[in-house]
């Protein structure tokens, strides 16, 4: 089957600090392009340097995960036992499935050798011989790209047996999935690669000691392997540098929804939200006002305007608050959006990617969504809305893995913040915002 | 089971490069299924025997992929990402201008066989919304204007 391939869309803006995009548009998918622009340099800095340098130069960075939960990256590969009976593995999660998030998807379509060099210099840092690349099974046209990029390292001698003639070895395979939110969590993505359903595993072990095939296994997202080449170059204070204390680097942040300007920008860390809005995203169209932020994927808690306008893009701000600055993917809501409906569509993502395996996940999203679609189709009653948040009150928590959080987190907020949206769709009245409720197919 | 001989050797490379030969299993199916069109009893049972699974083990697996399908679809699927950034961007009324223009319903075949149409989550093209996915190619900014254009684009001999 041929794919069709049109190059996603490029944005910029002058407050970007352009680390991990720097090579986007200039032709990086080409190893020599890569190498000509400092591409591998990284990776042959690695190979002279000792494994616990290279993590404390990543721990010095103050690189988090990107994939959303942010874990600090040099604690991760520190747990990684030095010795260890059986094979060390890196994966490297492309699974980007996150509601709003696109930003993995422009790395490894525009420096996929970055990808691959930040997976050997895991590798270096851990002992791992052997890395993943698992992506998506919709991004056919990137593991194309990937696959390409993988078979050209290995012609010039910088995958392989005997990697950049160091003796040393490190082998990629790239991996495909086929469709599954759940192979996101990290135990499900290991499942996945071991060809099974993408059920969550029990913790402990964690990967660090038992991960995939039963060895120590490194998990990190596309973007967080990406950010390691720089940190190698350039060191681990000059990257912390770039963000407040703790929450080091820039990272790729996609704007979609109701922009002027949507597009994926890289932002330093603790940017201010307001500035993002309307100077990087450019406000909000057709001269209405923001209603609602989703901060970094559909998971995350919404912010309202207020809370919105003087937030800051980092860990921290939000871990303050018990939130999530989440995967990078901030969606802008206007004032014309139903937000009973915009809880309803959350949690329909949520109940039908649902693995099932656990009780209130499974039940909690399916009862919320039932009760949401009649309570958007205008026959609601009082006692659901604190039904609803009971459910998702319940749920939280108290799930084998964190989609349970996701699907109660948002909902919960929606409720807490926009409850007389709830209250005008009550008593037979029509949605405020839609005359006519159409069902959606996924119900 | 034949497949072409692209398949094959793709098929007998993904069973020694894992580990676990089982690794191979989900990239098998969808590449079976890229081919085939879906995924067959007959293919159920091929993999499973390259594999040293039993089928059941392999059809325990295709029901928890959203992308694997065991029943026949159009040679072309149009997928319309109805998830929160193309909601707000109006994916709705594409959704209902792809089912209007090939005159079927949600997971429907068209008569010729060429078309189905599903509504589908996320597919993390979310600053270019709205966005649809025609098999594997995506379709970013899609308004109901650009429905046509881009169903006829799929048509061999009319105009795109």
């Amino acid at each position: 089957m041929k794919t069709r391939y049109t190059p996603t869309p490029l944005a910029s803006h002058p407050d970007e600090v352009r680390i991990i995009s720097k090579r986007f548009g200039q032709g990086a998918q080409d190893i020599d392009q890569y190498i000509r622009l400092d591409g591998y340099k990284a990776a042959r800095k690695a190979l002279e340097m000792q494994p616990d340098d290279i993590i404390n130069e990543v721990k010095a960075s103050s690189l988090r995960g990107r994939g959303g939960a942010g874990f600090a990256t040099g604690m991760k590969w520190s747990f990684i036992p030095k010795q260890s009976q059986a094979d060390k593995y890196i994966l490297v999660n492309g699974d980007e499935s996150e509601p709003a998030t696109c930003k993995d998807r422009l790395l490894v379509e525009y420096d996929p050798h970055a990808v691959i060099e930040g997976t050997i210099i895991a590798g270096l840092a851990v002992g791992a011989k052997l890395g993943f690349l698992y992506l998506r099974g919709e991004y056919r046209y990137l593991l194309e790209i990937l696959e390409k990029a993988v078979d050209d390292a290995y012609s010039k001698g910088f995958l392989g047996k005997n990697i950049f003639g160091s003796n040393r070895e490190f082998d990629i395979i790239t991996q495909t999935g086929a469709g599954a939110y759940e192979v996101g969590e990290e135990s499900a993505l290991m499942e996945s690669l071991e060809g099974k359903r993408g059920i969550p595993r029990l913790k402990p072990p964690f990967p660090a000691i038992k991960g995939l095939y039963g060895g120590p296994t490194v998990i990190n997202n596309v973007e967080t392997i990406a950010s390691v080449p720089p940190i190698i170059i350039n060191g681990g204070k000059w990257y912390a540098s770039f963000g407040p204390e703790k929450n080091g680097g820039t990272r790729l942040t996609c704007l979609s929804g109701h922009f002027n300007k949507p597009g994926v920008y890289e932002l330093p860390l603790g940017y201010p939200a307001k500035k993002m809005i309307y100077d990087v995203g450019g406000g909000i169209p057709n001269g209405r006002t923001l209603k609602a932020l989703v901060p970094g994927g559909s998971s995350t808690f919404l912010l309202n305007r207020e809370e919105a306008e003087s937030a800051s893009m980092d860990y921290d701000w939000f871990a303050k608050r018990g939130e999530f600055l989440g995967s990078g993917g901030v969606v802008a809501v206007d004032d014309q959006t139903c937000m009973v409906k915009f809880a309803l569509r959350i949690i329909k993502f949520y109940q039908h990617e649902s693995c099932g395996w656990c009780i209130p996940c499974r039940e909690g999203t399916d009862w919320i969504k039932k009760t949401l679609t009649r309570f958007h189709a205008g026959a609601g009653m009082e006692k659901d809305i604190d039904q609803v948040y009971y459910l998702a009150n319940n749920m939280a928590g108290r799930t084998f893995c964190a989609l349970g959080d996701a699907a109660a987190f948002p909902t919960m907020s929606i409720i807490k913040k926009w409850r007389s949206e709830f209250e005008d769709h009550l008593n037979g009245k029509p949605c405020p915002f839609e005359k006519n409720v159409r069902e959606m197919a996924l119900v | 089971m034949r497949y072409s001989p692209e398949l094959e050797d793709r098929f007998q490379r993904l069973v020694t490069i894992y580990p676990w030969r089982r690794s191979a299993l989900v990239p098998m199916l969808l590449y079976a299924q890229d081919e085939v069109g879906y995924i067959t009893d007959e293919v159920v049972e091929d993999i499973a025997e390259r594999l040293e699974l039993t089928p059941l083990e392999v059809r325990n697996v295709i029901s928890y992929y959203s992308l694997l399908r065991t029943r026949p679809a159009g040679k072309y699927v149009v997928q319309v990402c109805t998830n929160i950034s193309c909601l707000v961007t109006g994916a709705e009324d594409v959704l209902e201008t792809c089912k209007e223009r090939l005159g079927v319903e949600e997971k429907e075949v068209t008569s010729d066989g060429k078309f189905s149409v599903e509504e589908v989550e996320c597919i993390g093209a979310c600053s270019w919304a709205p966005a649809v996915q025609v098999n594997y190619d995506f379709h970013l900014n899609v308004t109901p204007e650009k429905v046509d254009s881009m169903l006829n684009s799929y048509r061999g001999g009319a105009k795109a």
